[in-house]
């Protein structure tokens, strides 16, 4: 989450609140929703690092509203992670744990395991379906993240096959 | 009150027999479709899906078993009186799609009807429905050599449903499909079912598989798993979220 806030705060100063209702606005329903106080937090962290300032802003019959605005220190964190390459997906699959691990000790049948994943994946493929029908198709950045959602879940549903054909 | 199933096969085999070695390609299958299932059929290469739906259309002599379709005994059928039940009942998409070469694209898509008994311009009236919510009516009067793979392939599936089939078979109907193509058919294949259309197809797509009640697995011509798709617990309205997560 510190990226993103700084990324939302190069931009333009903001309170926690408009940081979390950029987020919402920017990638849809199917990113979720960040917490406020979650957002509260990363943002003190990021204040004792140097990376954001906070000014308060006096406002008329309620407590001062906190704004903060991205330091030189900040905006070099911001460009050092734009400019660095990103990791790709590693496979660090909990359901494979299982898989391997657990016919070991004699509670599960791997045949069955597979069986019932893969029947949870078609249901999750069905809701990011649902998704996707509901999605406001104008927001270009919460279709693509819904299709890429759908495209590692294709990928992994082929990769349960593999696992079906030799482990099985 | 019973229904009488869509299919019921009992024990299904079928032994390819090439140069001598026997290749077991589905060995014993059940499989009961109710009307109005959608029933998709998954499982990796080999697996024998293909000849399973083939023999379920008729289009593939079974070694042993039974074949009922529509409450009529059916493997014991000649060719001939497979092809007129076919032609009744059976709306079948193939892998690789076969249209006839030199029929236009809306004559390929008439003639199931017309040959089901359709008045000619009720065959028409169902082709230009079709062939639209395929995106293709302006393909119409095509060949289908001039058609992109999964142009042929959106036709294959409005010639399949030309005449309301009591059953659909589709084998792999999205295999040539970009993902707005596939959209599309899944569109299509999403309204028919809800009007009751039975539908049984063979898929590697997610997409086109989580649209299915059931699912059933095959591996090595057996299978492994017959079970419907459990809805997942509805997420209130608006916090549909924790589907896609960003690291970062
Ligand atoms: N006409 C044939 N003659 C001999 N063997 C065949 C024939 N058709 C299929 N087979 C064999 O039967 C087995 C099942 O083939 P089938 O085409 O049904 O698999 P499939 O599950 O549809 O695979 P794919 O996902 O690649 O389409 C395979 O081993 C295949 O080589
Ligand atoms: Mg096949």
């Amino acid at each position: 989450m510190r990226l993103p806030l700084l990324a939302l705060l190069a931009k333009e100063p903001a309170h926690g609140y408009e940081l979390k209702q950029a987020l919402e606005v920017t990638f849809g329903s199917a990113y979720p929703s960040p917490n406020i106080g979650q957002i509260y937090v990363t943002l003190g962290r990021l204040e004792k690092d140097g990376f954001v300032r906070a000014v308060d802003v006096e406002q008329s019959n309620r407590p001062n509203k906190k704004v903060y605005y991205l330091t030189a220190a900040g905006r070099e964190a911001l460009e050092a992670w734009v400019d660095e390459p990103t990791e790709g997906p590693r496979v660090r699959d909990e359901f494979f744990m299982k898989l391997v691990l657990a016919p070991l000790t004699g509670i599960a049948d791997r045949m069955a395991l597979v069986n019932r994943q893969r029947r949870h994946y078609l249901s999750l493929m069905r809701d990011l379906d649902e998704l996707a029908e509901r999605t406001d198709p104008g927001n270009r950045v919460a279709r693509l993240l819904i299709e890429g959602a759908m495209l590692h879940l294709q990928a992994d549903l082929d990769w349960l096959e593999r696992c079906q054909e030799d482990l099985t | 009150m019973t229904t009488t199933p869509v299919i019921k096969a009992v024990g299904l085999v079928k032994i390819y027999q090439t140069g001598g070695l026997p290749v077991p390609a589905v060995r014993g299958v059940d499989l009961v479709v109710e009307p109005g299932e959608f029933v998709a059929i998954m499982g990796p290469s080999g697996s024998g899906k293909s000849t399973f739906v083939h023999m379920l259309g008729g289009l593939e002599t079974r070694t042993s078993g039974e074949i009922w379709l529509d409450g009529k005994r059916a493997d014991t059928l000649s060719e001939s009186g497979w092809a007129v039940l076919r032609r009744q009942k059976v709306g079948f998409v193939f892998q690789f799609f076969n249209l006839v070469a030199n029929m236009t694209v809306a004559d390929n898509v008439e003639l199931p009807a017309l040959l089901g008994g359709a008045t000619p311009r009720h065959a028409r009236e169902r082709r230009e429905y079709l062939l639209a919510e395929l995106g293709l009516e302006e393909r119409a009067g095509a060949a289908p050599g001039q058609l992109s793979g999964g142009e042929q392939q959106r036709v294959a599936l409005a010639r399949a449903l030309a005449n309301h089939p009591r059953l659909l078979l589709a084998d792999e109907p999205t295999g040539n499909l970009d993902s707005r193509n596939t959209r599309d058919v899944l569109k299509l294949l999403g309204k028919v079912h809800r009007q009751g259309q039975t539908i049984v197809l063979v898929t590697h797509d997610a997409r086109v598989a989580s649209m299915a009640d059931r699912v059933v697995s095959l591996l090595d011509g057996q299978i492994v798993d017959d079970a419907p798709i459990a809805r997942l617990q509805r997420r209130p309205a608006g916090t549909a979220g924790d589907i896609v997560e960003l690291h970062g």
